[in-house]
């Protein structure tokens, strides 16, 4: 082999690593997104709050030694006008019992819309320690023109929430998925549930 | 030793370069590409420095008087698009390919014809950029960081263009990268090991490496972007339950990466240029190279710090900011040795060690405020404001800018056989430095005051330096087009220069004629120790 | 006559030539010396300027603290930069060719690059150690007082109380209040420039105020510098920042994240008041968000319509829309003779309540209550050489928000 071929070989080999490094790259950028997620699921770092948790009611004792605050905050974004309030601006809760809370949403539109409820809690260090049994941010709403309705969400504050945390903030904010999700074929459907969305 | 090699030349090449325009279109001569890159980047910094000029002209006095605040924010985004995509990048591409093959003994790069592609694709990729200005809705408007959901949901139409050219420069960037380390790692001449190669050479070396790394990146983050806006995903869409600060992290993983792709040449020009008219050996030359390395290493693990208002917890903040402050000791390695270099040496100011002590004494002055934007809970009040413009231009223009105008007049002799003419560079030199510092240093100022950033009409307590910093743009902007004339007045009749153009000038481009040989180094020089790592 | 007549007109012609240059010469001269005024106060600096060249020591007790590190890694940078220039320009001027000086051959020293290696790193965790303390006393958020929402739009501030009892919450829109005249230099600037608004966030002085902060759009970010507190506003995310205020006054802040077209037109002001004027300012306010509740089904006259709406077309139309109703077509269309105006009064409601998806058309109905939607809609058509002649009543926007 010359010389001058092997100076070849040399820089194709070279160049397919290299290029090789490059398609790594581009795997790691997409690994990026679910990476992401599962980072900020474990750590509660952007406030989200997980899914649907499970728990067994009759082995819950509350922490009656301390009173958590919860504060509830109501959207609706980007301009989406529907009515969305809480029935208490907050509530006081011991770590560990359960609790129920409601919210109300109305269309005030002309027209059938399919709605999503976004939470967001902080601290971002309680997030972990927030678990909602039942939330109306797990499944979409659909709801007809001028029609109004009465969300329950269920949640527990966990016992191993950290002492220096003495009230929670959690928001919701509904967006309209009208469009990305498409409404149903058969526009007469009176249950409100459509889909279930997973994560929330 | 020296081993006979016959580069596989096409026949034409024996006689020289192509007549005509078409020569331009086809060469895949390193020397070629080199002037093509120079001269896209040149023309590039005139448009991008008009938009400047534009943003400067309207911010001379509080009030609307020139623009709407609709096409401010065009003229902010594509001024920053332009300059780091389209001058400054492609000029340090540009001198890589003029420098690298003739500095390590190669005749040319290792894949000619992928370099011919690198280059074309950037005027087409501009030109379609460019014309978004003309479609309706206007061209890009959300920044050059383009942080979503501005960019995606609020986007206007022509976003998608926008997505399209970003892809396209990232592929010449990563064409580019790859012929560059092909060609250090396997067409050095013999006897010049690693650790005898030339700091442009090194620089070049891990810059390469980097946009390998990180082009793909921000080619994912514009991808997401397209998805969402297209394709109804939700990467950043909160109602489909993404993030939009996903976006951020996403961007700024490429983002902070690439800005250390824009100084890392700068360092290796400058410690070319030192030593050259100091007449005196570059001061440590391994700690030199493993300051690079270690500068671009930690850019991957400090990309945050421009995100410290965004909302992380107490710990991210702690770790980017202790990373970012670490940044500071490798840089500060350098601009020691850099001095180190110049002590006790035999000194002379010609127009190139005029920028390159200047690059040294202003870049050191950015990379302080840099400090100072390092630490978290003083940022909250910099974050967004002209604290950081100017942290950010002193570091790209006094810096990234001054160090390729040193380059250009460092090596114009080797390229065209021609010298400048000594006094109308110093005068250039002069004009821009006083220029630079009228137009920037003001704007800490305005930035500690509180004026935020990206505002086409401000509160008149900020008014006196706004007015001051339009004034120094305009004289700035002046100098560089003085800088044309210098130019091409060199070009068409400047006096014959010979091979060794400065006294203290070292390494092997320096032992071919001036102008260098359509192609040099057919065969593979003697690696001279006097030559090397000077 | 006839022969002079010329003459006299040239005259006249070059005494106005020279009287316009005289002008553009004087507002020349003044211009430059403004910027000769400016730059040498600039260069004079020290105390004069000392509130322009710096930032400001705020009236918290994190804005101190944020203000004295500034100073302390201020002055570290400033030392480091004496010493480091010092020695190159000592170098510059000794060690010349011109002067005859020989360049040495030194090209190493380990003990040199350890000693400027170590030396920076000691000074930085000297820098980092109050860093964290200050960031720390930042992340203290528990235990406030009172929680107050900042929702960002584009291109205003919401600002919402919040209260364990839902009924007792109010919320209001903070809008850039100064005049377009002003801003296209039609009218001489105030003081207040570009940083006043029609209503104002009003908080209790030493309490820990609690700020939420999200966004209704894209991603905005609240400021007060008096403060010190900076935090992104990012849509379907909350946020939380906290002040203690000790000083009363009034604060000015801008948002500072590009949002779109109207970023630098939406500031922020926040009035800190003694804390019982603030109980008793806040209980009128719950008392009045009932009034105005009730007014929702009161019957408005044409004129109380027509001023009601003229104020908040100025506010929330003209931007885009123009002060005489022509837009600027295609992207923001004129109400002067427009379809819609002149059209069916509901789907004119219609369009102002839910906006216009894909456009820069906003959504009003959110940031808008029923009197003021009907006010402005109201004005709409029947100005700008409009004259439709129906009239429109809170009501009949409840009704259209009804499904009716």
């Amino acid at each position: 082999m010359t010389v001058e071929s092997k100076q070849q070989n040399d820089i194709r080999r070279t160049v397919k690593k290299l290029a090789l490094i490059v398609v790594g790259m581009c795997f790691f950028v997409a690994a990026l997104v679910p990476l992401y997620d599962l980072f900020c699921e474990v750590t509660g770092l952007n406030g989200k709050t997980g899914g649907p948790y499970v728990f067994d009611e009759a082995k819950t004792s509350p922490d009656t030694t301390r009173l958590v605050k919860v504060n509830f905050l109501t959207n609706t974004n980007e301009g989406m006008s529907w009515d969305f309030w809480p029935q208490k601006g907050a509530v006081r809760v011991h770590p560990g019992s359960a609790n129920t809370v409601s919210f109300y949403v109305k269309n005030t539109t002309g027209r059938p819309m399919i709605a999503q409820a976004i939470p967001s809690l902080v601290p971002s260090s309680a997030a972990e320690f927030f678990h909602k049994t039942e939330c109306f941010c797990f499944e979409q709403q659909l709801l007809q023109p001028g029609e109004e309705l009465e969300m329950p969400m269920r949640f527990i504050v966990d016992r191993g929430l950290p002492k220096n945390v003495q009230s929670i903030n959690l928001s919701y904010a509904l967006f309209d998925v009208t469009e990305r999700v498409g409404l149903p074929e058969d526009m007469q459907i009176t249950d409100n549930q459509v889909s279930p969305v997973t994560g929330g | 030793m020296s081993e006979v090699i016959h580069a596989d030349h096409h026949d034409d090449h024996a006689h020289g370069p192509a007549k005509g325009m078409l020569r331009w279109l086809y060469t895949t001569n390193h020397k070629d590409i080199g002037t093509l890159y120079l001269w896209f980047s040149f023309a590039m910094f005139l448009i991008g420095g008009a938009m400047a000029l534009v943003i400067r002209t309207e911010l001379f006095q509080p009030g609307l008087q020139f623009i709407e605040p609709e096409f401010f924010n065009q003229m902010t985004t594509n001024h920053g698009l332009i300059m780091v995509f389209g001058a400054i990048m492609p000029a340090f591409v540009g001198l890589a390919n003029w420098l690298i093959p003739m500095q390590v003994g190669a005749p040319d790069m290792a894949l000619p014809r992928m370099n011919n592609l690198s280059f074309w694709i950037l005027p087409f990729a501009f030109s379609m950029m460019i014309s978004t200005l003309f479609m309706e809705g206007g061209g890009p408007n959300f920044g050059w960081t383009f942080y979503a959901p501005l960019s995606t949901t609020y986007a206007p139409d022509s976003v998608t263009y926008f997505i399209f050219a970003v892809h396209l420069m990232g592929a010449s960037s990563i064409m580019g990268s790859i012929n560059i380390i092909a060609t250090i790692l396997n067409m050095r001449a013999p006897g010049m090991t690693l650790m005898k190669m030339p700091m442009f050479v090194w620089t070049w070396l891990i810059t390469a490496y980097l946009l390998i790394a990180v082009m793909p990146v921000l080619a994912g983050a514009v991808t997401m972007m397209l998805f969402d806006i297209h394709f109804n995903t939700s990467f950043f869409n909160a109602a489909g339950g993404g993030d939009p600060v996903m976006f951020q992290h996403i961007f700024w993983f490429f983002g902070h990466p690439e800005v250390y792709i824009m100084i890392l040449p700068a360092f290796g020009i400058v410690s070319h240029i030192i030593p050259t008219f100091a007449r005196k050996q570059l001061f440590g030359y391994t700690s030199m190279v493993y300051a690079v390395a270690s500068i671009a290493f930690l850019s991957f693990i400090v990309w945050a710090h421009h995100m410290f208002t965004v909302g992380m917890p107490l710990a991210g903040q702690l770790f980017f900011m202790y990373s970012t402050m670490l940044i500071a000791v490798p840089t500060g390695v350098k601009v020691f040795n850099w001095i180190a270099t110049m002590w006790r040496g035999s000194m002379t100011f010609e127009t190139p060690m005029l920028f390159a002590i200047a690059f040294v004494v202003l870049f050191t002055i950015g990379g302080l405020s840099g400090i100072m934007l390092a630490i978290t809970p003083a940022d909250y009040q910099y974050h967004d404001t002209y604290f950081v413009v100017a942290h950010f231009h002193y570091v790209l223009v006094p810096g990234a800018l001054f160090s390729i105008i040193a380059a250009v007049y460092f090596w114009i002799p080797k390229w065209t056989g021609k010298m400048y003419d000594e006094s109308l560079g110093k005068l250039h030199f002069w004009l821009s430095f006083v220029g630079v510092n009228v137009t920037f240093f003001p704007q800490h100022f305005s930035g500690l005051a509180g004026m935020p950033r990206r505002i086409p009409d401000y509160a008149l307590q900020f008014a006196d330096f706004n007015m001051i910093s339009s004034v120094g743009a305009f004289i700035f902007g002046f100098s560089q087009v003085f800088f044309l004339y210098v130019l091409i007045k060199t070009i068409r009749s400047g006096a014959p220069a010979k091979a060794r153009s400065w006294e203290g000038a070292k390494g092997l481009e320096w032992t071919l004629p001036s102008p260098a040989p359509y192609h040099s180094f057919t065969y593979p020089p003697e690696v001279k120790s006097e030559e090397v790592h000077g | 006559m006839q022969v002079t007549l010329p003459r006299k007109l040239t005259t006249r012609l070059l005494r106005t030539l020279e009287i316009e240059l005289k002008v553009r010469q004087s507002r020349m001269k003044n211009q430059i010396l403004r910027m000769l005024t400016g730059t040498l106060a600039f260069l004079a600096s020290g105390v004069a300027l000392a509130d322009e060249l710096n930032m400001r020591v705020g009236v918290t007790d994190i804005s101190r603290q944020v203000y004295d590190l500034h100073m302390t890694i201020f002055y570290i940078c400033v030392a480091i930069g004496v010493v480091v220039f010092s020695v190159l320009f000592w170098s510059v001027f000794q060690h010349r060719k011109s002067k005859g000086a020989v360049a040495a051959t030194f090209h190493d020293s380990t003990k040199l690059e350890l000693a400027w290696t170590i030396v920076p790193t000691l000074i930085l965790i000297v820098m980092a150690i109050p860093a964290t303390q200050v960031l720390v006393a930042m992340y203290d958020t528990g235990g406030e007082d009172m929680n107050i929402e900042v929702r960002g739009y584009q291109w205003k501030w919401q600002y919402k109380y919040l209260d364990e009892d839902y009924n007792n919450s109010f919320s209001f829109f903070s809008n850039l209040a100064t005049p377009k005249s002003q801003i296209v230099n039609r009218s001489a600037k105030t003081d207040t420039y570009l940083l006043e608004v029609d209503e104002h966030l009003r908080i209790p002085i030493n309490r820990k105020v609690r700020f939420l902060v999200t966004s209704e759009d894209v991603i905005h970010a609240w400021w007060v510098p008096d403060f010190g507190i900076k935090r992104d506003a990012v849509p379907g995310m909350l946020n939380e920042l906290w002040a203690i205020v000790e000083e009363p006054g009034i604060y000015r802040g801008q948002c500072t994240e590009l949002c779109g077209k109207d970023h630098g037109f939406m500031p922020i002001v926040v009035e800190a008041m003694p804390e019982a004027e603030f109980d008793a300012w806040y209980a009128t306010k719950v008392t009045s968000e009932v009034v105005r509740q009730e007014s929702m089904s009161k019957t408005f006259t044409h004129d109380e319509l027509m001023v009601q709406g003229e104020v908040i077309y100025g506010t929330y139309c003209s931007s885009c829309h123009m002060a005489n109703g022509e837009g600027v077509p295609p992207v923001f269309p004129a109400i002067a003779k427009s379809p819609v105006a002149l059209g069916p009064r509901d789907d004119h409601l219609s369009l102002v309540i839910n906006g216009v998806s894909g456009s820069a058309m906003q959504a009003f109905g959110k940031q808008l209550d029923a009197v003021q939607l009907a006010s402005v809609v109201h004005y709409q058509r029947h100005a700008f050489g409009n004259d439709v002649g129906d009239i429109s009543q809170p009501q009949d926007v409840i009704n259209l928000s009804n499904g009716q």
